[in-house]
């Protein structure tokens, strides 16, 4: 079982409650595909920072999950078949980036930027 | 008028320090838009070693978090003063 983390941006056309069944449905091809959820962030309408098929801005939905690698064949085929989403991108993490997400979810990064980060 | 880059005079550069060593900095994440944007220039270029001072190994990690940002469109790919 090894950690992954999938970033997928989806069109701003969408209304609040498309963009949630949407971040539902791709939560359920995982957990079908036997993944274990860990943690799942909505960072909502952000501005891109170039267009992307003519749109500037898009809903950023991030899923980190722990699965088997067969499942992330299954996973990205669905990016593919759902035009909603302008791109999607998933990573494999190591341990220092579990440990680092670990951090960010306790909230050690929201007030300072980097804790251990030293002004240069 | 060809671009002309600034001319940088070496005495006042201060010894340079990979950072992600010296604090021990082990993941940089590619999400986090305003600490990569300490190691791209003005055109959203990435930054050379020889102006960050970061070690080879960081210098992969670093480049590798900027053009994933890049993909998933948190930073430019090419941009003016992004400063």
């Amino acid at each position: 079982m090894n950690n992954y983390e999938t970033v997928f941006i989806l069109t701003p056309v969408l209304s609040e409650d498309q963009v949630k069944d949407a971040v539902k449905g791709y939560t359920k091809v995982l957990t079908d595909n036997g993944a274990k959820i860990v943690n799942e962030e909505n960072w909502g309408l952000k501005k891109l920072a170039y267009q992307i098929g003519h749109k500037s801005t898009g809903f950023y939905c991030l899923i980190e999950f722990e699965a088997e690698g067969t499942a992330i064949a299954k996973l990205e085929t669905e990016y593919k078949r759902d035009e909603r989403i302008m791109r999607f991108m998933t990573i494999s993490l190591d341990k220092h980036a579990v440990a680092y997400n670990e951090k960010r979810r306790k909230g050690a990064f929201k007030k300072t930027k980097k804790t251990e980060e030293v002004p240069a | 008028m060809t671009l002309q880059n600034e001319p940088i005079n070496r005495q006042d550069i201060k010894p340079k320090y990979c950072r992600f060593k010296k604090n021990g900095i082990k993941y940089i994440d590619y999400k986090d838009p305003d600490f990569l944007m300490k190691f791209v220039n003005e055109q959203g270029k990435i930054l050379p070693r020889r102006l960050t001072g970061t070690s080879i190994k960081f210098q992969k990690k670093v480049a590798q978090a900027i053009k994933r940002a890049r993909h998933m469109a948190i930073l430019p790919y090419t941009g003016d003063s992004l400063k």
